[in-house]
């Protein structure tokens, strides 16, 4: 056992950090302001234009398809180095390099890989995620917008339906889309994946009013939307093997590692406490935070023994999972003692208090964090079956064809 | 990075549990429990025979001189079984503090019959209910005088290490000051004991302010032994759930057992990773000791504390029942729990580990 780099990897890391000194500084955003959106993605551009240029993009990618053909040690480094800044980074870059190419390079052909992979890696091609719909959450297989064929003999889709938590649909240029082209099979049979431009007619985006303020989810509407069969990813009714490729590629996440405790520590010992000491001196307040950052060690460590067993050629399956549980549900309980060890002044800050400004927003964000990617009851049921191997849920409509279930 | 045992840790582990699985199932604890034994005389000595006592001792003092990683591998194998055996006093304590605090004499005298089982050592810290480093026992001109409980392990033990102030001191067991007297044990397979000091005859040793060192080392490995009785707890309840119908289907096919284990299994990941770390940490990054270790126990009395009560609440009815198994770690698991030192001690250890996180209340910790 060594936590430590290799002398490979260290030297890797010193290459990474090296071009990051020289190159991220100017694409930082600043702390405590916030830009437009239109702004903060045009900047996301910009820094993706710079990794590729730089050859920093597609690390894991291979070179025939024009990344790097790095391991997933030497990418979970560099994003490590990465996160030391305040990068313009977010779901409309990490969708498409993260989810959209992934498919695009395992179920698509050459032509599709020619026509999306270098302009993505280039930040000239940005995505979103057309995958939720109002009854397909957790569910997900439970997609009700469909595709038929146009009748002029085009070859042609025509899509009608809607999508939801579609993150910068409004921004975007591309979308990965899921939709049922068979509803006389089973649910998970009878869908198809595509690619669509953002521009098609017919589509419209609505941003979402969330609970925190914000709108960065949006509902995207189709009606009556034309996809030429070449932009189909796959064949048809491949579509639920492209989204688990897609969802493999988000469990095992990046390297990127800030403390969400270390903030409510430094936070604490700026709080007064009844006594003329600090909140920091709380007996509960000190078992509780050193209670969350021994978790949140503990997962970091955890995160390093999954690593290591991908670089060795093993699968963690479900395990990846259990750090998205562990850390959702923490950051929820401790942001919320965050508040509470702030006292009535975390309900209504002083105007120039960036950081209560942003706990009350995390708090808020948390319950985002327990939901989106693998709800905390998907993950246990998932660690439970796979890692423990536990019966399997009752389902009520299994081997029944779609358009027979209520 | 490789953060993973090696080829050879896992085949430790494995030789470990072999060994144990063979030597020590559960009808051997109820066993040991109904005839009173204090403890599994013939599983120590065969240990013994097999290094595993001796596995982090130096080799110039009979060790095998291997690394703490190593101990934490057959410590975890010991909590997995709920063995019943001095180790984590006369190995994980007591040699470990001569080791640190030793002159070469002492260690010459007496690690070599500690690494080989021959001899056995017990460690007194606490003086009746809460720290675990008492404050009443008193050592002048060689002469010890005080009372030291509850004390594991002193009925075999033919030394003990004493904590005095902020020293430690040696003392024969078998002279005319020391006087023994069991008491109830809550963990039934570990006995413990009062010691009353009379002028017994002590020596010191000498290496001073070790205490805390010695604490952050004992609780990787505790950390280790929770997680081995933990993943026990986990299998008994996860399988115990597949056997056992209920309304027609297995009761492990229900969300509420399913959650409650997975929750488990999420604290064990944790806290197993944090004991791998602080073990490397232990021989490899010295300066990451304390945080480390501190990080391993708070995570590990949590996983275990879950798996023991969880386990026994998946059972149901049997659970509550001499017969079946969960009682050894329910009982195991509150011991580990305040084995090295309170909750309050390790938060803050690890708060003070992290820079500005000291308060002003807590810059230096009290002993535990």
């Amino acid at each position: 056992m060594d936590f430590n780099d290799t002398p490979a990897e260290a030297a890797f890391r010193a290459e990474a950090r090296a071009w990051l000194a020289a190159h991220a500084p100017a694409h930082e955003l600043a702390a405590g302001i916030k830009i437009p959106d239109t702004e903060e993605a045009a900047r996301g551009r910009a820094w993706m234009r710079e990794l590729c240029d730089g050859g920093w993009s597609g690390l894991t990618f291979p070179k025939a398809l024009g990344g790097r053909g790095l391991t997933g040690i030497e990418a979970v480094i560099f994003s490590e180095e990465e996160s030391r800044y305040q990068l313009p980074k977010g779901p409309f870059t990490t969708i498409g390099t993260g989810m959209a190419l992934p498919v695009i390079a395992k179920h698509g052909n050459d032509a599709q890989r020619a026509q999306f992979i270098e302009p993505t890696l280039k930040g000239d091609l940005t995505w979103c995620q057309l995958f939720s719909e109002p009854s397909a959450g957790s569910d997900l297989a439970n997609m009700r917008t469909k595709a038929v064929r146009a009748d002029d003999g085009s070859g042609d889709w025509i899509v009608n339906g809607q999508k939801v938590w579609s993150s910068w649909a409004h921004l975007t240029d591309w979308g990965i889309l899921v939709v049922r082209t068979d509803p006389t099979v089973p649910k998970h049979k009878g869908l198809t994946f595509f690619a669509v431009d953002m521009k098609t007619p017919g589509i419209e985006t609505r941003p979402i009013r969330q609970i925190s303020g914000m709108s960065e989810f949006n509902e995207t509407f189709l009606t009556d939307v034309r996809i030429p069969d070449a932009n189909r990813i796959g064949a048809i009714g491949e579509g639920w093997a492209c989204c688990m490729t897609v969802l493999m590629g988000e469990r095992l996440g990046s390297g990127a590692h800030r403390s969400g405790v270390e903030p409510l520590i430094d936070m604490a010992g700026r709080t007064p406490s009844d006594d003329g000491a600090t909140m920091l001196d709380d007996r509960a307040v000190r078992l509780a935070l050193a209670d969350a950052l021994a978790e949140e060690q503990g997962e970091r460590f955890f995160q390093a023994r999954l690593r290591t067993m991908v670089s060795k050629g093993e699968n963690p399956g479900a395990l990846a999972g259990m750090i998205k549980l562990a850390y959702a549900g923490r950051q929820q309980k401790v942001l919320g003692l965050g508040m509470e060890l702030r006292g009535l002044d975390a309900i209504a800050a002083d105007p120039a208090d960036s950081a209560t400004a942003d706990l009350q927003y995390d708090y808020i964000y948390s319950t985002v964090m327990r939901i989106a990617g693998g709800a905390d009851e998907v993950l246990r049921n998932q660690i439970a079956e796979r890692v423990l191997n536990m019966p399997g849920e009752v389902r009520m409509d299994k081997d029944v064809p779609f358009e027979q279930l209520k | 990075m490789d953060f993973d045992l090696s080829d050879e840790q896992k085949m430790l582990a494995d030789q470990a549990r072999g060994l144990l699985a063979e030597r020590t199932p559960f009808d051997r604890l109820r066993t040991l429990i109904d005839s009173g034994a204090e403890w599994d005389e013939p599983l120590w000595r065969e240990l013994g025979q097999m290094g595993f006592l001796g596995a982090n001792i130096p080799q110039e003092f009979g060790g095998l001189g291997m690394s703490e990683l190593d101990l934490g591998v057959i410590g975890q194998e010991l909590g997995r079984v709920n063995a019943a055996v001095p180790f984590f006093s006369s190995i994980v304590l007591a040699a470990d503090a001569i080791r640190l605090a030793g002159t070469t004499a002492q260690k010459v005298e007496w690690l070599p019959r500690l690494a080989s089982g021959e001899a056995i050592a017990c460690f007194a810290s606490a003086e009746g209910p809460g720290p675990l480093l008492g404050q009443g026992v008193v050592l002048a001109e060689g002469k010890l005088a005080g009372t030291k409980h509850p004390v594991a392990d002193a009925g075999i033990a033919t030394l003990a290490v004493v904590q005095v102030g902020d020293g430690l001191a040696l003392v024969r067991l078998d002279q005319p000051g020391v006087t023994r007297t069991r008491l109830d044990s809550f963990d039934q397979l570990r006995a413990h004991y009062r010691i009353d000091f009379a002028d017994a005859v002590a020596e010191p040793l000498p290496g001073s302010g070790v205490l805390a060192r010695l604490l952050d080392r004992a609780a990787v490995q505790a950390a280790f032994e929770a997680v081995g009785g933990s993943e026990a707890c986990l299998a008994m309840g996860r399988d115990y759930a597949m056997g056992r119908q209920m309304f027609g289907r297995p009761l492990a096919g229900y969300q509420a057992i399913k959650h409650k284990l997975a929750d488990v299994a999420v604290a064990i990941e944790l806290a197993k990773s944090n004991a791998y770390f602080a073990g490397w940490a232990a021989e490899c990054a010295a300066d990451d000791l304390p945080g480390a270790a501190a990080a391993a126990r708070l995570t590990a009395i949590k996983a275990f504390e879950m798996a023991a009560r969880e386990n026994l609440q998946v059972h149901g009815g049997i659970g509550y029942t001499f017969e079946a198994n969960c009682h050894f770690y329910y009982r195991r698991e509150r011991m580990l729990a305040v084995i090295v030192g309170n909750r309050g001690y390790w938060a803050d250890r690890l708060l003070n580990a992290q820079p500005g996180a000291q308060g002003q209340a807590h810059s230096t910790e009290k002993a535990a």
